[in-house]
């Protein structure tokens, strides 16, 4: 989720702030996040990076609040002759995708510069996966001779000198000295050859995805053309980029120019099994061209198209899917209506979308926009009258008439971090623990009973008054290669009495057994922080299911409490087992 | 005034005729230990009889050896005139001469080096200052000679003769003392230092049943002072919201469902459509489990799942990369619950529908903790399945859920999640702070999800209050470690929940 902020001046040149505008924008699925004296919030859900910049927000949103509804259509102009990328296959390696656009006669104004920047970093940071999946070049056009080559060298190779330094850097020195560099670097670092981009005149123009040539140059107020390359791991999403960027751009006054892309390019998609003729005909094209296997895992083909490609998509809609999804009853003509103030246009059966729309999957993502188009707020609630039983798991019930039988003892419960610290694991010596991934905390493994988190928190307690009576259940956990997921988890019980000995403890696993009319039996064990000859295994159909005992001076020195500790631990699995 | 005597216990009662008198002597004079009259005097201060004063001062009390060299003078004087009487000897002979042990002797002899009153030279000892110097007493012998005394009292060179006796063992001990006094305030004149001769029953036990109490008065209590609270056994209170979140499901008519805290990436992410390289899925986000494996269920919804991903089913485009069977293999803790509405999705049969499923339970996300932070979630979950089901009646049930919440009015909105098609976001109104706050997600699950797992498309209604954010609101919670903190003050102090 992204937090969009426009400039409150740039948004009235559009259309009036008012309470039922603010009002507007939420039911249009961008909630309005805060509203100051110069800037209005918004917020942006991933499947909507073309509502990402002013332009490309207003579009949508004035056919919403009925302005131009219906499907917008950009006029574009054909490659002009020298306007081509030519992609060597070496970038297969790396980043295998380009497409390129290119932008004339904008009137950039320092608004609509700013606009623009926040939209390719929005851009490449959500859709763009912070430029892994796809990143994005922006360049005055003057200063690139045509054609560009889309290649890759090893790193000896590349010397250039990047946008804000001073003198020409190799490409090593940049990942390591220049702060875009250093900021990306783990993007190139496992990579033999570095994708760049070269002109005609052999000048390298960007090291994608971290930095651009200070020859490239910077866009500025008064440039007025531009040249727009996204590249990535992921062919759909560089060209849907490229579309959303070219189409606001269209919108502040540019007329957008395609490019030739020619080259042998990796297909990354799987192959298709099911053709559906109304998919977005760009991809059914480019799959059905036949293709050579390299390497036993790539397939490439030679191909030369020309970028942005803004063909749009044919989706069926049915009028009795919408109307039973939606529990409505709308005919045709308000679903062309609907369908247009979501900026789709729709004939019998068929709705057209546009081509910088990302979030069109299925049917079903029409019949949200119908909805939105319907307002949420207008839905009429309907409670179905269908009879069903609420019912309690059986491991739940046991659960809360154990801690009633508790309660009736007066023990308090806690409730603890289902997760324990390193130091915890050594002083107890658990085995076979389960360690996290990368946890961001001091708790990086997962417990395997429940006697160490009560004792930190008995520890943690240790100048509240006495006698402290404790209790908790909760889940554990431990390796199993038996298991789904090679761990065993288990809901536990522990009752702990400080001050008290093993007869105390005792008296209390006798009650709940009572109370829960189970018979159980005991057997001398020896476990390391408990007292020896003070210490039972509680037995359950014969199967060791807990153990209760006075907990060992030393185990309490070592953990800081000075009060004697006796407690009981019994994993209620076999209980749950053996109620009925 | 009746009252206020009536109300006297026997130990106020045995104190008062001697209220013109201090503490100290109270204590001699009544055969009464210290403790149980200042208690007594604090009930008095309460009933408004007395008014007591107290002081904080440091005694300075001989210690151990203090106490023994008191009777038979510090080691440094023993050695002082040993010398005196061997004068020019050894370290040893002295040594022998005079009854110290190694470190009593040590020290007493860096004192009379330091004080300048003796010489080591050539091995010898020898006395360099004095007969009337050295036969004075020293500071510190009159130190332990006016043992105890005040602190605040000292002189410069007695503060300094107490800093050098603290640093040796066990000579003296600096004790902190409370000096209560009280003075009788005008309601006591009355009552001060009179014998009072009442004869109140103060207990009842079986000998005075049997006996009966004719002609008898009891003691009063005095309810007015203060007495030990104690603690009753009770519900963590994060539970109790639990327990009153469930109540709410099972009366609308839903089933519980439960299941493993930890799964795998499949049944947590893949089945429901949510692509693999979305950032959710990322280590920064997700608790991952080291050297585990997850096992994926039968080939025909793995295979399923993974042509929804790639290229899709039912007319779907799908998400088209290549779906990774690995990832999905991945073990992790939950990060919603919705996992176990997948699964359950797996597992049922067409013809039991309609069905109605809730879960309200623990979630995890990798992240720091702090004041707004925390890793651990309770949330809730509710599926409706129901070949019938429709957005409005999403709508009507998130309306009576809300409502079961004590919420009259909610707002809905639309959202984004990547397995569910038309989405939202439901709000309840907060009218302290008169603003909107949003606690509820759902929609419908897309068909990307279903057909996989239900091997048909219905629609599935799911919706899950983020339960944390209520529990915060209902317990006025400020910092969210407080709800695992385990503080037992605040726990045994904490109102049980009423709702």
């Amino acid at each position: 989720m992204t937090n969009i902020i426009f400039s409150k001046k740039e948004f009235e040149k559009h259309l009036k702030i008012t309470p039922q505008i603010q009002e507007k924008i939420t039911l249009f699925g961008t909630p309005l996040e805060n509203i100051t004296q110069e800037n209005i919030e918004i917020e942006v859900f991933p499947n909507r990076p073309d509502l990402i910049s002013l332009e490309g927000f207003m579009r949508s949103f004035k056919k919403f609040i009925g302005k131009e509804p219906g499907l917008k259509r950009y006029k574009l102009k054909k490659p002009e002759k020298s306007h081509k990328v030519h992609v060597d296959k070496s970038v297969n390696e790396t980043r295998p995708h380009i497409a390129c656009a290119i932008i004339k006669k904008l009137n950039l104004t320092q608004d609509k510069l700013k606009d623009i920047i926040n939209m390719q970093e929005k851009l490449t940071l959500t859709m763009g996966r912070n430029r892994k999946k796809m990143a994005i070049g922006i360049y005055p056009l003057d200063k690139l001779s045509f054609p560009i080559t889309y290649t890759s060298k090893e790193p000896n190779e590349i010397k250039y000198q990047p946008l804000g330094a001073d003198r020409e850097l190799s490409a090593n020195e940049i990942l390591m000295l220049h702060p875009t560099g250093r900021k990306y670097e783990h993007l190139l670092k496992n990579s033999k050859k570095y994708p760049i981009l070269i002109d005609s005149n052999k000048q390298i123009i960007s090291m994608p995805p971290i930095i651009n040539s200070e020859l490239s140059g910077r866009v500025e107020v008064k440039t007025t053309d531009l040249f727009i390359e996204c590249t990535g791991t992921d062919k759909i999403t560089v060209e849907k980029a490229l579309i959303i960027i070219a189409t606001s751009l269209a919108e502040i006054g540019g007329t957008i120019h395609q490019i030739e892309i020619i080259g042998d390019q990796k297909i990354d998609a799987p192959p298709l099994t099911k053709v559906s003729d109304l998919n977005g005909a760009r991809f059914l094209d480019a799959r059905s061209v036949p293709h050579t296997k390299v390497g036993g895992f790539q397939t490439l083909r030679h191909e030369k198209y020309n970028t942005p490609n803004l063909s749009t998509q044919k989706t069926k809609v049915s009028l009795s899917n919408i109307n039973k999804l939606l529990g409505l009853n709308l005919n045709e003509s308000q679903i062309s209506q609907f369908l247009a103030k979501m900026g789709h246009d729709y004939k019998k059966g068929i709705a057209e979308i546009a081509s910088w729309r990302i979030d069109v999957l299925h049917e079903v993502d029409l019949i949200e926009d119908i909805a939105i188009a319907y307002g949420y707020n207008n839905f009429n609630p309907e409670m179905p009258n269908i009879s069903t039983s609420g019912e309690e798991s059986k491991e739940s019930i046991i659960k809360r008439k154990i801690s009633e039988i508790l309660i009736g003892l007066e023990m308090l419960e806690i409730s603890t971090y289902h997760l324990i610290k390193q130091d915890e694991i050594q002083n107890y010596a658990v085995k076979d623990a389960l360690e996290l991934l990368n946890s961001k905390n001091e708790y990086k493994f997962l417990r395997p009973n429940l006697l160490i988190p009560m004792m930190r928190i008995i520890f943690e307690n240790k100048d509240v008054e006495y006698p402290q009576k404790l209790f908790e259940i909760g889940r554990v956990f431990s390796k199993n290669s038996q298991k789904e997921n090679g761990i065993e988890e288990k809901d536990n019980l522990i009752i702990s009495i400080s001050p008290a000995n093993a007869t105390q403890i005792k008296k209390h696993v006798d009650y709940i057994f009572k109370m829960l009319n189970i018979d159980y039996s005991i057997k001398e064990i020896n476990i390391p922080y408990l007292i020896d000859g003070r210490t039972c295994s509680i037995l359950l159909n014969n199967k060791q299911i807990g153990y209760f005992g006075e907990v060992h001076p030393t185990t309490l020195k070592k953990q800081g409490i000075q009060m004697p500790v006796a407690l009981a631990e019994i994993s209620l699995e076999e209980i749950y087992n053996s109620v009925n | 005034m009746e009252k206020l005597l009536d109300s006297l216990s026997q130990i106020e009662r045995t104190i008062i005729p001697h209220l013109n008198k201090n503490v100290d002597e109270i204590v001699d004079k009544t055969g009464l230990d210290k403790t149980t009259v200042l208690r007594a005097l604090t009930f008095l201060e309460s009933k408004g009889l007395i008014k007591i004063e107290q002081k904080h001062s440091k005694v300075i009390e001989a210690g151990v050896n203090g106490t023994y060299y008191k009777k038979n003078h510090l080691p440094e004087r023993n050695l002082l005139i040993a010398i005196e009487n061997n004068n020019n000897k050894t370290l040893n002979e002295i040594k022998e001469k005079v009854n110290l042990s190694d470190n009593e002797f040590k020290a007493a002899l860096g004192v009379l080096k330091k004080k300048l009153l003796i010489s080591l030279e050539n091995g010898k000892l020898k006395i360099i200052a004095q007969k009337e110097e050295y036969s004075k007493k020293f500071p510190e012998e009159l130190i332990l000679e006016k043992t105890p005394l005040n602190q605040d009292t000292l002189s410069e060179v007695e503060k300094a003769a107490v800093e050098s006796l603290k640093n040796r063992k066990n000579i003296i001990e600096i004790i902190e003392k409370k000096d209560i006094s009280f003075q009788v305030t005008e309601k006591g004149e009355g009552i001060s230092g009179k014998h009072i001769n009442l004869d109140l029953i103060e207990e009842v036990t079986p000998e005075l049943i049997k006996e009966g109490v004719k002609n008898k008065r009891f003691r009063r209590y005095d309810f007015g002072v203060k007495i030990p609270s104690i603690h009753g056994g009770k519900k963590h209170f994060v539970n109790q919201s639990i327990e009153q979140g469930k109540k709410i499901w099972l009366e609308l008519g839903f089933k519980e469902m439960i299941g493993d805290y930890t799964v795998n990436a499949f049944w947590n992410f893949d089945a429901l459509f949510t692509p693999q390289d979305h950032p959710v899925r990322e280590m920064q986000d997700t608790f991952f489990i080291k050297d585990v494996e997850g096992k994926m269920p039968e080939e025909k919804i793995v295979s399923m799942v993974k042509k929804a991903h790639e290229h899709g089913v039912d007319k779907s485009l799908g998400w088209r990369y290549n779906w990774n069977l690995q990832e999905s293999k991945k073990v992790m803790l939950r990060t919603h619950t919705t996992c176990l509405s997948s699964k359950k999705l797996a597992q049922l049969k067409i013809e039991d529908l309609p069905v109605k499923f809730f879960s309200v339970s623990k979630v995890f996300r990798n992240e720091t903790l702090d004041w707004k932070h925390g890793f651990e979630f309770n949330q809730a979950e509710g599926i409706v399945i129901d070949p019938k089901g429709n957005f409005r009646n999403l709508i009507g049930y998130l309306k009576e859920f809300a409502k079961k919440m004590g919420h009259d009015q909610i707002r809905i909105q639309p959202a984004y999640f990547p397995y569910t098609e038309p989405s939202l976001e439901g709000s309840i109104w907060d009218g302290e702070r008169k603003e909107w706050v949003e606690v509820l997600a759902a929609g419908i699950f897309r068909p990307e999800v279903t057909i996989p797992l239900l091997g048909t498309s219905l629609p599935v209604l799911a919706w899950g209050p983020g339960f944390d954010r209520l529990m915060i609101e209902i317990h006025k919670i400020k910092d969210l470690r407080e709800l695992y903190k385990n503080d037992l003050n605040y726990l045994r102090e904490h109102n049980i929940q009423i709702k």
